[in-house]
């Protein structure tokens, strides 16, 4: 076991070279610095001291991969890929652009991104999977067939309305939740209540459908016909038998996404004003402040690698099958 | 004996279901008498799984009941509340199934699972149900019960799976053991197992059991009665003496002269060799970890020599999982040989580089099982069988001309001509299996690997398709590899046989030798466990029948 | 007046052509024509497909660019939908105002000859009131002839033999195919469009946002944006995916590590960052080169056509994925062995026997994410990656009305607008895509 987890991590380090790469060719291979800096300070007057001086300041003079003027390995080391991207392995993300310490930033606001992604991934993953269960139970009824029909209607609707219409009808109509704002603690919750039921309510439809689609698959399985041979009641044969086997496929799409909860809702957080991690990029998208997008770049490809390292574990413990 | 201990246990009667406007079934009648095992017999389609589900009711939903029941001990089935259905599902109704590798729910210990229908329905506690698995799983053998008692169904083989099935069925002690193909999904030894434990149990136990099979011979050996079932009716019904002295329905006759087989062939003047392999070795390497490391190899075929002469046939028997196909692939070098030599004509095929083997590609050719397999779905016939003609550049150039070679050749193995503008899904899998021979012919092949190509058929399609490849060997002299699991076949159509165990060759000589006196262990071993019609009724049938 | 070609426009006809190559090819094997006839016969299905059709038609209408000389010099680019909306195009009102309003929606500070200032709610300016009856009356007229001339046509057409027996076949529903409910539709979206078109000449039917510009000509030029990013995403992902996927399920060894690794990577980096990051880049590089583009309309376009680039670039992944295990599922089939025992050449077993049958997966994903990437775009518009702010589209206006709700009264037909536009688009995908993905996924086949 322990073995396969350092397996996985050695096997993870070519994938976050492969992120790098990416990241650095598309930050400063397709652009050059110049062009950056031009873009930064603005298109036109821009003389090439100006530039020259822009950079100096970021740092980023140096040549991409190769540096002729340095001495020794400083020869390979002094440039702008060991400096900008391979030191993001050992998480140092440097500054912003505004001059911030990036990792201070992020480890401040993974509080306030957790306490609306959580919530509202584990009661989604209840609510689905309940509502799934229960369509399965009378599958081919009215009731299935318009509760289909709804999810189709829901997952047919922008995030986007969901959260104006929200906003609209419970802060500003109704006045039952604040509009938008942060408090840590348990005097947050009302600032929570509105995201987080939002944001299950938007998933509803593409969650039921899926949860309901593998349980059906599993329901068609000879297994089952034999639980059902065995004189166990429909209820019983779903949740002994269908629902733990239908744990696997869930398992594969559920797991992989929970480190990613710290990365936080871009759009959830920044209509609410939550000071969290999704706010964060976005603001920084906005500013084009490069140094903040390829840190969340990297983080956001760390915590996923992490999610497909808990996936496999998980594996082991509800699949007899699988063995590490 | 109270009166409702005498009449029969239970009665099928009248039961017609239907899907859609489709009548699956029509109007099934029969009884099965206590202490009975009745054996439900048919071609597959014939509709003898759908009675079973129905008498369970457990049909799928979009098939319902038209009419008639299912009584036991006099008591409607049909007329219970679904609760109380429950109490007869798996207590007094118990079922196994075909395929024991899906039949058992995967991430679930095979105690528990046998487990949950001794306390549903008995309502011991745990540590008594616990007792009563074990001695269960000690009843139908299987070894080391209280350590296979936590194993889940993957760690066990599918012999050990059936038995687990059996003791889940066993457990409430039921009255009517319904059994589904028990072992069409198992190799013949283990069949031959299988057999004989629920013939043990039944024994002791007394319960009756509703046999429902395709393979007639397994019927003579374990039935009391016999209702043979075609097209979603019985058309016929005796005890089983009577049935295999004498079966009334020409259906039926067919279906016991097509399980007999056609008489053994008669010996072929010797030929020179066309194949010969030596001491062939085919290891697929273990790769495991980051770095794919060979960790060991799993040797498929492990020093296989045989050799076989032009226009004959030679029958390569063996277990799943002997190395049999394997041994096939590499003749076509469609796997990579790990040592040995293929002489084809005198020329090493492993030595040759890809394009010095594109001649011999023409030379061998290959048939496989799953005739639904075999055919690219999206390419009309034509264009199947003219594909090998095309890249290995055989037969007339011009477009025309191909296309009447091909509608020859499709004449050639009993199809329409027309039938070259049409696509695989149109045709049964008898046709599609003649598609798939004419695909092989159209290249002109000396030799061709017969993979398996009647299992996955019906009796009566089979010994068509049998008699179809004979008539081919006679007129166009070519040879075959016939790779097969079924012994009954070998002496119909086989000139030598050779018996393949765990990647080698246990056994090999003429067919009257090796099937008449067998030396080796296990091939005495596979003869004994296979079952056959028995020997008068052949003679006796055999004496009435005129064969074409 | 020259016919005139953006970068997207290109790009859409070549779908348009590839489209109808690639079903002319799928239609002629009777396998897969009796899966579509399958995926008509849902009254669903057909109705969906009639919406996306008249989505389409919009689309390609606004799709066809000219370069008009007008008399004052400037060549501007209109399309034939700019055209058809002149009335509306180029002539705006001053602010707000509600659907089939007179006035605006606030007042304004009026100074009258003699210096008095009062506030009043001001006329609009291209309005003419009085017409709600007559226009109505014309429109629906206009509408029931297009619908009755054009279902008239189609219904000579189908007909085999007498027409009024397939009239009246049609009419009992018993066709093969649900004509009737096509029709139904058919007639339903043309009435109301002939209705909502006269009705403009008239009216702001969709009222006036907050420079005065007509709603209902933004919605129906933010159609074209959503449309073209559903479809030519595919066209740039399909050819990597099809490509890379085939490869690493047929050739294994290291091809298929590196193509794994390669998705790998990339998915592994959260999408919208990475869309967001080659957005980002994408603006840089365009700032620097302004001489890619001549007019902002060019300038639109082209950031078009590189966020579907990126998009495209981006979600490969998924499709890839699922086509390798199909081609590792394929390739160890009889028919692929049978092709190798014949000595066939890889490239060849890969042109005839794989890619053919994994068209149905292909198709399934092209519908399927066709639904996604309209969403997406309102997401990233949002987020500030989408396409250019100057460009119509669903995102920029939800974007746009997002501040106007705060507004007292609220100002909510903008939302309403591209809700509206959004719902019946993606609905009509979504309940298509759940057609064709129970008719041509095996799983399904029972």
């Amino acid at each position: 076991m322990l073995a396969y987890i350092i397996k996985r991590i050695l096997y993870a380090i070519p994938i976050l070279i492969g992120v790098n790469l990416i990241t650095f060719m598309l930050f400063f291979m397709v652009n050059t610095p110049d062009d950056m800096a031009r873009a930064q300070l603005g298109a036109k007057q821009t003389t090439p001291a100006m530039i020259a001086a822009w950079k100096a300041e970021k740092g980023y003079d140096k040549p991409l991969f190769y540096n002729e003027k340095a001495t020794g390995t400083a020869k390979l080391t002094d440039t702008l890929f060991v400096n900008e991207s391979l030191k993001l392995f050992w998480f140092d993300f440097g500054l912003s652009d505004a001059n911030r310490n990036i990792a201070e930033d992020i480890r401040a606001r993974m509080g306030p991104s957790l306490a609306i992604a959580l919530p509202t991934f584990l009661i989604a993953l209840v609510t689905n999977i309940s509502l799934a269960l229960l369509l399965v139970l009378f599958r081919g009824s009215v009731l299935d067939m318009s509760a289909m029909v709804v999810a189709v209607m829901i997952m047919s609707v922008s995030g986007l309305f969901y959260i104006i219409a929200g906003q609209v009808l419970f802060s500003k109509i109704w006045h039952w939740v604040p509009i938008s704002g942060y408090e840590s603690g348990w005097s947050g919750v009302k600032f929570v209540l509105l995201p987080v039921a939002i944001g299950v309510f938007a998933g509803l439809g593409s969650g039921v459908r899926w949860f309901r689609s593998i349980f059906l698959e599993q329901i068609n399985q000879d297994y089952v016909r034999t639980a059902r041979a065995k004189g166990l009641s429909e209820i019983a044969v779903l949740f002994r038998h269908v629902l733990p086997n239908g744990m696997l496929p869930i398992l594969t799409g559920v797991v992989v996404i929970i480190p990613s909860l710290f990365m936080g809702s871009l759009i959830m957080e920044s209509f609410f004003g939550i000071p969290g991690l999704g706010s964060y990029t976005i603001d920084a998208i906005n500013a084009q402040d490069f140094a903040i997008v390829k840190a969340m770049v990297f983080l956001g490809s760390v915590l996923y690698i992490v999610g497909l390292i808990l996936t496999d574990i998980s594996y082991t413990l509800f699949d007899p099958r699988v063995t590490l | 004996m109270d009166i409702m201990n005498q009449g029969p246990l239970i009665n099928i009667e009248n039961l017609s279901v239907s899907v859609e406007e489709e009548r699956l079934l029509d109007n099934v009648s029969f009884d099965i008498a206590r202490g009975e095992t009745f054996a439900l017999v048919g071609e597959s389609g014939s509709g003898k799984s759908l009675t079973s589900l129905a008498i369970m009711r457990l049909l799928p939903e979009a098939i319902r009941v038209e009419s008639g029941d299912v009584k036991l001990r006099g008591k409607s089935l049909f007329a219970l509340p679904e609760y109380e259905m429950g109490h007869i599902r798996g207590s007094r109704i118990a079922m196994i199934f075909q395929e024991p590798m899906s039949a058992l729910n995967p991430v679930m210990t095979v105690g528990a699972q046998v487990e949950e229908v001794v306390r549903l329905h008995l309502k011991l506690s745990r540590a008594e149900a616990k007792a009563r698995v074990i001695s269960l799983f000690k009843e139908v053998s299987i070894p080391n019960p209280e350590v296979r008692y936590g194993w889940y169904p993957h760690q066990l083989s599918g012999g050990q799976k059936q038995r687990v099935m059996i003791a889940m069925a066993l457990a409430c002690e039921p009255d009517l053991l319904i059994a589904d193909e028990p072992t069409t999904a198992l190799d013949v030894t283990i069949q031959a197992q299988v057999l004989e434990l629920l013939e043990k149990i039944k024994k002791e136990r007394g319960f009756s059991i509703l046999f429902i099979t395709h393979d007639l011979s397994v019927v003579s050996q374990v039935a009391d009665r016999v209702a043979v079932m075609q097209k979603g009716r019985i058309v016929e019904t005796a005890d089983a003496e009577t049935f295999f002295k004498g079966p009334k329905h020409p259906y039926t006759r067919q279906l016991l002269k097509d399980a007999l087989g056609s008489p053994e062939r008669a010996p072929t003047p010797p030929a020179p060799s066309l194949l010969e392999v030596r001491n062939l070795k085919v290891h697929f390497p273990v790769k495991k970890g980051i770095l794919q490391r060979s960790s060991g190899v799993i040797k498929a075929v492990d020093g296989v020599s045989l050799s076989i002469d032009k226009g004959k046939t030679m029958a390569l028997v063996g277990e799943s999982g002997s190395g049999k196909s394997t041994l096939g692939q590499a003749i076509l070098s469609l796997v990579p040989v790990t040592e040995g030599e293929i002489l084809f004509d005198g020329v090493n095929l492993v030595s040759l580089s890809k394009a010095q083997l594109q001649p011999y590609r023409q030379k061998i050719q290959v048939i496989f099982q799953d005739p639904f397999a075999a055919l690219d779905p999206r390419m009309r016939v034509g264009e199947i069988i003219a594909e090998g003609m095309e890249s290995l550049g055989i037969g007339p150039k011009s477009k025309q001309a191909r296309r009447e070679a091909i509608m020859k050749l499709l004449q050639k193995v009993e199809l329409e001509a027309e039938a070259i503008d049409r696509y695989p899904h149109e045709f049964s899998g008898g046709q599609r299996q003649r598609i798939g021979i004419a695909r092989a012919l159209a290249v002109e092949p000396e030799l061709i690997i017969c993979d398996e190509p009647t299992s996955a058929l019906d009796v009566t399609v089979r010994a068509q398709v049998l008699a179809l490849l004979k008539r081919l060997q006679e007129e166009m002299g070519v040879a075959y590899l016939f790779i097969t699991h079924d012994l009954s076949i070998v002496p119909a159509i086989a000139d030598e046989v050779a018996v393949m165990q765990r990647g080698q060759i246990v056994e090999q000589g003429s067919v009257a030798e090796v099937m008449k006196k067998p030396k080796e262990a296990y091939t005495k071993t596979l003869l004994a466990a296979a079952p056959k019609l028995p020997e008068t009724i052949q003679k006796g049938f055999y004496d009435h029948s005129v064969r074409p | 007046m020259t016919l005139f070609f953006l970068w997207t426009d290109i790009l859409v006809w070549t779908l348009v052509a590839a489209a109808l190559l690639g079903g002319w090819m799928l239609l002629r094997s009777p396998v897969s024509r009796q899966k579509w006839v399958t995926i008509f016969r849902s009254k669903i299905a057909m109705a969906s497909v009639i919406v996306l059709f008249f989505y389409l038609v919009f689309a390609l209408l606004d799709s066809v660019h000219f370069k008009v000389d007008k008399p004052n010099g400037g060549t501007p680019i209109v399309s034939l939908l700019d055209m058809a909306m002149a009335h509306q195009k180029d002539f705006s009102e001053r602010t707000y105002s509600a659907p089939f309003a007179t006035h605006e929606y606030t007042k304004s500070i009026v100074v009258d000859a003699k210096g008095v200032s009062t506030q009043r709610y001001l006329p609009l300016k291209y309005v003419s009131s009085g017409q709600m009856l007559s226009g109505s009356i014309q429109g629906l007229l206009t509408g029931a002839l297009i619908a009755v001339f054009l279902i008239g046509i189609h219904l000579l057409w189908r007909a085999k033999g007498s027409v009024g027996a397939h009239f009246k076949a049609v009419m009992h529903g018993n066709t093969q195919l649900p004509w009737r409910t096509a029709y139904g539709v058919f007639a339903l979206m043309t009435l109301l469009l002939a209705w909502l078109y006269v009705m403009s000449f008239s009216y702001h039917v969709l009222g006036t946002d907050k420079v005065g510009g007509d709603v209902f000509y933004a919605a129906l030029k933010s159609i074209r944006t959503g449309v073209l990013i559903g479809t030519l995403t595919t066209l740039v992902t399909l050819p990597l995916a099809i490509f890379l996927g085939v490869s690493a399920g047929y050739f294994r060894g290291w091809v298929d590590d590196l193509i794994q690794y390669l998705y790998t990577t990339l998915s592994s980096i959260p999408g919208v960052l990475l869309i967001a990051a080659g957005v980002l880049m994408m603006q840089v590089m365009m700032d620097n080169h302004p001489e890619w583009f001549a007019s902002t309309i060019e300038r639109s376009d082209l950031r078009l056509l590189f966020l579907i680039v990126i998009l495209g670039v981006t979600s490969w992944t998924g499709l890839c994925r699922m086509l390798r295990a199909e081609t590792l599922r394929i390739a160890k089939m009889d028919f692929v062995t049978a092709a190798k025992a014949f000595g066939v050449s890889k490239w060849r077993i890969m042109a005839r026997h794989i890619v053919p049958n994994l068209t149905h997966i292909i198709l399934i994903s092209i519908v399927l994410d066709f639904s996604g990437l309209v969403l997406a775009e309102a997401v990233l518009s949002y987020v500030g990656v989408g396409v250019d702010p100057t460009m119509y589209s669903w995102g920029n206006m939800i974007n746009q009305a997002r501040l106007e709700m705060a507004r007292e009264p609220m100002v909510w037909w903008s939302l309403f607008a591209s809700f509206i536009f959004m719902f019946i688009l993606v609905l009509a995908a979504n309940l298509f895509s759940d057609r064709v993905q129970q008719v041509l996924d095996p799983r399904n086949a029972q």
